[in-house]
């Protein structure tokens, strides 16, 4: 698929969503008007943590092949997974506001487990930023992704096992999940963030693969020996 | 917790879209950035690759 259908279908997608979501879904018995939230915050959320295990996957690729395009995929997934990560962050905390009274409960598992994730993938930039040698700096950020990719999917199911009642489940609950008109929203969001995110991370991949281009052409043209500012972005 | 109304809920559901959006643009302009420090330096590369043609020629011309 072309970046430009991509990012039409992503644009086209999102935007049926969230038509949905004000003018289609209704409002939530218990929660009310705040329960819209869900719409934007969990499809983020969940894209999020997949990213992050999409890195790790893309992370094993690159230890077992050693080629450096499966370590800047990684780098990608993880560095997107992150901004969406701080999104997922603040419009937890907005619901959390509006809907206990507090920006941060520190005793809601799902809050706090998000947050663990959060903060551990934070080390995965400065991790890479310490080292100098690029193949050690790739193998390290590769063996640290694989390791954090597989504690996310942990991670979710310790939630789940020691779960509180008091974290709205907005996808599947006790008595059967959501009525078909939030569901039908639910899905076309999750969908369109999905694209959101793949899209994003092929215009990401292609600005990198480019930067790549231009600083190998410089050292061919000028000779130089250039080396990138402060980016700790992989170069292949 | 019973449900807020409508005009003060709306406050907080229009503040989460908001971030959303904002963090979007934040993001697509950050690339637009970095696109045209992209496009500063292919100009540059441009400009040696001619000075390179034009010197290769007075070399040359000069033999």
């Amino acid at each position: 698929m072309s970046l430009r259908a991509l990012s039409s279908a992503a644009v086209v997608t999102l935007t049926g969503a969230f038509a949905l979501v004000f003018f289609y879904a209704p409002n939530d018995a218990d929660q009310g008007f705040i329960q819209k939230i869900f719409y934007v915050h969990v499809p983020m959320a969940m894209v999020a943590l997949g990213g992050f295990v999409a890195g790790g996957v893309c992370a094993i690729q690159h230890l077992r092949t050693r080629r450096s395009e499966w370590d800047l995929r990684s780098y990608v997934f993880i560095h997107l997974s992150l901004i969406l990560g701080v999104g997922v962050l603040i419009t937890g905390s907005i619901w959390a506001r509006a809907s206990w009274g507090h920006w941060w409960v520190w005793d809601e598992p799902t809050l706090v487990s998000f947050l663990i994730v959060f903060l551990l993938y934070a080390c995965y930039q400065p991790l890479r930023f310490s080292i100098e040698d690029r193949q050690r700096q790739a193998r390290y950020a590769s063996v640290f992704a694989v390791v954090a990719g597989a504690f996310v999917p942990l991670n979710f199911l310790a939630v789940r096992l020691a779960q509180a009642y008091s974290h709205p489940r907005v996808f599947a609950t006790a008595s059967g999940g959501l009525p078909p008109k939030m569901q039908l929203t639910f899905w076309l969001a999750l969908v369109g963030m999905a694209l959101l995110y793949f899209t994003l991370w092929r215009y990401e991949m292609a600005a990198k693969l480019a930067r790549g281009r231009v600083r190998a052409l410089r050292r061919r043209l000028a000779g130089e020996d250039v080396l990138p500012g402060r980016s700790a972005a992989p170069i292949v | 917790m019973p449900a807020l109304p409508l005009d003060e809920a709306g406050k907080y559901v229009a503040g989460a879209y908001l971030v959303f959006l904002a963090l979007i643009l934040v993001y697509v302009a950050i690339m637009a950035i970095r696109l045209s420090h992209l496009q500063r330096d292919l100009d540059e590369l441009l400009e040696l690759a001619e000075q390179r043609d034009r010197d290769r020629e007075e070399v040359g011309s000069a033999r």
